[in-house]
């Protein structure tokens, strides 16, 4: 059966469905992070399957990837940063005991 | 002259502008001055305009200022009329009110806030120029409101006393509820006939075929309740007592002289719209006459000089409507005149007396003044003689005209006469009974008080002499048809104002009239004499006790009128207000903040549980969208 | 079956089974690890697409510099399987159903979508030459902007990661 272009949507799709998942399981404040980034590289996959199949014209989707990236780095640095804040304050990482918006 | 008619308004406002903005700077003395001749300017310009409508072959002159109201069809300019009535009035205005003036310089020099007085009195005599002197209702109705809103300020002037500005609240009230009958009455003429103003009005009435008799009436009543607001009749006349808390002078030009002569001034212009309405002028007749009797037996058991000369002003306004109501009108205008000059001359012979007796105005206080008060005795006697229509004075040509048309209105059944004889009769006796307690006898007051007695100064007494001169001479004016063929003030009124000219009586019929009336006044004098001789202030009983106070009227009113509507008020505040409105308000706001705690309970503080409610918006959203693709 | 099919098919596999590592795995250590695995596959079809710069990018920033970051993030908190907590049932049972119905959900909003052969030759669009031409002409404003960006980040981190200056006892901390 040949690849088509709905494999990889399914793929992407699959990916970003697990990712959410993922966020809503588990309580490991930096599990949750990490999912995030999964479901960032699932939207980043089916971009560069976009550009793929248009062919010479479309180059636009995989700059976009790129600064997808970009962004995806820059928002981890700070992240992390707050979680290491708030384990120091909390010493836990623990999601329940990070409920401080409530206030 | 008469193209300076503008001057006439202007210089009392100006007056007005400069002592109402610098009346804490300005020095008594100046301020006194510029009042006082800001009306002496008017007074000569008017007469001027007097002589230049003297003249013969003179006609109606409007003389436009500005425009006004435009819109649409309505057009109402801001004019002037000059005709016999108006200029007769600007004379009386500015005449007595520059004697009154002058007076107050004297009577209100102790007073701090004598200054901002004659700003008053100024803006008082300016708003009642503009009443006399508009070309159309609605400028009359500006000086007419104008002049209510100066009564109020003046007679609450001693603002500090709560009782006084009660009695400025008061008139104030009441004269609004006339006036709102005034503006019914004005909406309807405007809605009838389109125009407001009085030629236009009146040549419609004139010309334009008959509309039926209803129309007529009630523009006419609800006319009249304005005037019965602001000239003190009855229902609406318990102010005028009660005003009299102002100065002197105040009640002398305001409550005497002028302003509550404006609902005469309004319905004797007025005369060819209540000639179409013999309901509503036999109304005017009757309230007139019964307030004029009403009146006079209060009058006859007052114990404060300025209270019967109040209640006494109310009965004669009452002639004056009773002279309207029969549709004499140049006799209630003369009427008007010569009960200027007499009871301008009484409350400012009264007011020389409190001056002198030190602020008292209790009758049971005084007694036997004449003899340290000589100017003021004279001149107070005079003008008792003149309000009671002794023969060679004032009063008696205007009163006894009023009385003997009374009669030719209706010869065989005269019991318009009969009573106005007997109210003429009460006016002599309380008069004379005032005279005699306050000016003979023996003293009755405190030793201070007779220490202190003493006449006033020249500015009271000048226009005290001036005005009793013009209360002799001032009713030549009038003679009645037995002794001359010629009526000067009526022929000159002719012009504007036309009587019902059926008072035609032979001359027998009159001359016995005058001789019964006067023998009436004489009589009452020689009695009150009597009975004031040995002075009895014991408590009274029965119909005396009810005349004295007042036949309980306020009473009435209180219980009637003011006592619901409060109990009103408070039902609409607690209810619909506070619980209503109020409710509704809060309501809102409690309703948000219920909402906002239902809300807050989303707000977990757990990052896990927000990403959940996104997928699930997420769902929702794609769903929906997926769906109506579909 | 292609040569493409078949690495497809591999390199999907190894991207699925990875993601539930990351989710199911009861240690963090572990579930990085998953997680740089799972990069490695998507940057594999990268390769396959021909987008040779990407997938470089890939695995240099996202598996080289942001799975250390949080490898040094899992080691300062010396977290291991013990100490990992679990949510309740109930609320596991609806992150996945919930997770499931958004898959379900987008599968069929985009089930009318056109469903195209892949073309199998590859093309010269993810050659760096070509990104490096667009990125430097059209798209040249983002890119000196995103120089900024990571400037306010690496200032952000270091200033939210300041250990505060010790205050004596009573005192409240400085917000």
């Amino acid at each position: 059966m040949p690849v088509t272009s709905s494999n990889y949507l399914i793929l992407s799709l699959l990916l970003f469905s697990i990712g959410i998942m993922g966020t809503l399981i588990r309580r490991n404040a930096i599990i949750i992070f990490m999912c995030i980034e999964l479901m960032l590289n699932a939207v980043n996959l089916l971009l560069v399957h976009f550009s793929h199949l248009n062919g010479d014209v479309d180059a636009d989707s995989q700059i976009f990837v790129f600064f997808i990236m970009v962004v995806a780095a820059a928002e981890v640095a700070v992240g992390l940063a707050i979680i290491a804040m708030m384990y120091r304050k909390v010493h836990s990482v623990d999601v329940n005991i990070l409920n401080r918006l409530k206030h | 002259m008469i193209h300076y008619i503008f001057l006439i308004p202007l210089l009392p406002l100006i007056g007005f502008l400069i002592n109402g903005i610098g009346w804490r700077t300005i020095p008594k003395n100046m301020g006194g001055i510029i009042g006082c001749g800001a009306i002496l300017g008017s007074f000569i310009v008017s007469l001027g305009v007097f002589f230049e409508v003297n003249t013969p072959g003179f006609h109606t002159q409007i003389i436009p200022l500005f425009d006004f109201i435009k819109s649409g069809k309505l057009n109402i300019p801001f004019e002037f009329q000059i005709d016999a009535l108006s200029s007769l009035f600007l004379l009386i205005i500015t005449g007595v009110g520059f004697l009154i003036h002058v007076y107050s310089t004297s009577y209100m020099h102790h007073d701090e806030g004598m200054v901002k007085y004659f700003s008053f009195l100024n803006l008082f005599v300016f708003f009642m120029l503009l009443l006399v002197l508009g070309a159309n209702y609605l400028i009359l109705f500006i000086g007419w409101e104008g002049v209510g809103l100066c009564s109020y300020l003046l007679i609450g002037f001693w603002f500090k006393n709560r009782d006084y500005t009660n009695a400025a609240k008061k008139a104030f009230i009441m004269n609004r509820i006339g006036d709102l009958g005034f503006l019914v009455g004005m909406l309807m003429i405007l809605y009838t006939f389109g125009t407001l103003s009085y030629q236009d009005f009146f040549k419609n009435l004139h010309d334009a075929p008959k509309l039926p008799a209803s129309t007529y009436n009630w523009i006419a009543i609800c006319l009249f309740i304005g005037a019965t607001g602001k000239s003190a009749q009855i229902p609406l006349y318990t102010w005028l007592p009660d005003a009299m808390a102002g100065p002197t002078p105040v009640s002398a030009l305001i409550h005497a002289a002028t302003m509550v002569t404006a609902g005469i001034y309004m319905i004797a212009r007025s005369c060819a719209l209540y000639e179409l309405a013999p309901l509503v002028s036999n109304i005017v007749a009757a309230i007139g006459l019964a307030t004029a009797i009403i009146a006079a037996t209060i009058a006859l058991k007052q114990y404060d000089i300025k209270k019967v000369l109040a209640y006494s002003t109310v009965s004669q306004l009452g002639f004056m409507f009773l002279a309207l109501g029969i549709g004499a009108y140049s006799t209630a205008v003369f009427h008007v005149m010569t009960h200027a000059f007499f009871k301008a001359l009484l409350f400012l012979g009264s007011g020389s007396v409190i001056h002198a007796m030190g602020g008292e105005q209790d009758l049971r206080k005084m007694g036997g003044l004449g003899k340290k008060m000589p100017i003021t005795k004279i001149t107070f006697l005079i003008g008792c003689l003149a309000i009671s229509g002794i023969p060679g004075f004032a009063g008696f040509f205007s009163k006894d005209e009023i009385l003997s048309r009374a009669f030719a209105s209706n010869p065989t059944s005269p019991y318009l006469f009969v009573m106005g004889i007997g109210a003429a009769m009460m006016t002599s006796f309380y008069m004379f009974r005032l005279y005699y307690l306050t000016f003979t006898g023996s003293f009755r007051g405190t030793h201070e008080q007779e220490h202190h007695l003493h006449e006033s100064p020249f500015a009271i007494t000048l226009p005290l002499i001036i005005l009793a001169v013009l209360s002799i001479v001032g009713g030549y004016v009038g003679l009645p048809g037995v002794i001359s063929e010629h009526h000067a003030l009526e022929s000159f009124l002719s012009t504007a104002i036309t009587n019902r000219s059926k008072f035609h009586l032979e001359e027998s019929t009159e001359w016995i009239l005058m001789t019964v009336s006067t023998l009436a006044a004489v009589f009452m004098i020689v009695y009150a004499y009597t009975a004031t001789k040995k002075p009895n202030f014991a408590p009274t009983t029965g119909l005396a006790k009810m005349m004295e106070n007042k036949w309980y009227v306020d009473e009435i009113y209180n219980a009637i009128i003011v006592k619901p509507l409060q109990s009103i008020s408070g039902l609409l505040d607690t209810w619909a207000d506070k619980k209503g409105i109020d409710g509704i308000v809060n309501g809102v706001g409690k309703t948000v903040k219920w909402g906002g705690d239902r809300m807050r309970v989303l707000q977990t503080g757990q990052v896990g549980f927000y990403i959940f409610i996104m997928v699930i918006g997420m769902i929702a959203l794609f769903s929906i969208s997926f769906l109506l693709v579909k | 079956m292609d040569f493409y099919d078949i690495l497809f098919w591999i390199l999907s596999v190894m991207a699925v089974g990875c993601a539930l590592g990351v989710v199911l795995s009861r240690n963090p250590i572990h579930s990085v690890i998953f997680l740089i695995l799972t990069f490695f596959a998507i940057s594999g079809h990268y390769l396959i697409m021909n987008a040779q710069f990407l997938a470089i990018v890939n695995i240099i920033v996202y598996a080289g510099a942001i799975m250390v970051l949080f490898l040094y993030i899992l080691m300062l908190m010396n977290l291991n399987a013990d100490a990992e907590p679990q949510k309740g049932l109930l609320v596991q049972i609806a992150g996945i159903l919930s997770g499931g119905t958004l898959f379900l959900v987008l599968l069929a909003a985009t089930k009318s979508a056109h469903n195209e052969e892949i073309n199998k030759v590859s093309t010269n669009v993810g050659l760096i030459t070509n990104l490096g031409k667009l990125l430097f002409t059209k798209y040249v404003l983002p890119f000196e902007i995103s120089s900024v960006l990571f400037l306010t980040a690496m200032i952000g981190a270091i200033v939210i990661g300041k250990k505060e200056p010790q205050l004596k006892n009573g005192e409240e901390h400085i917000a």
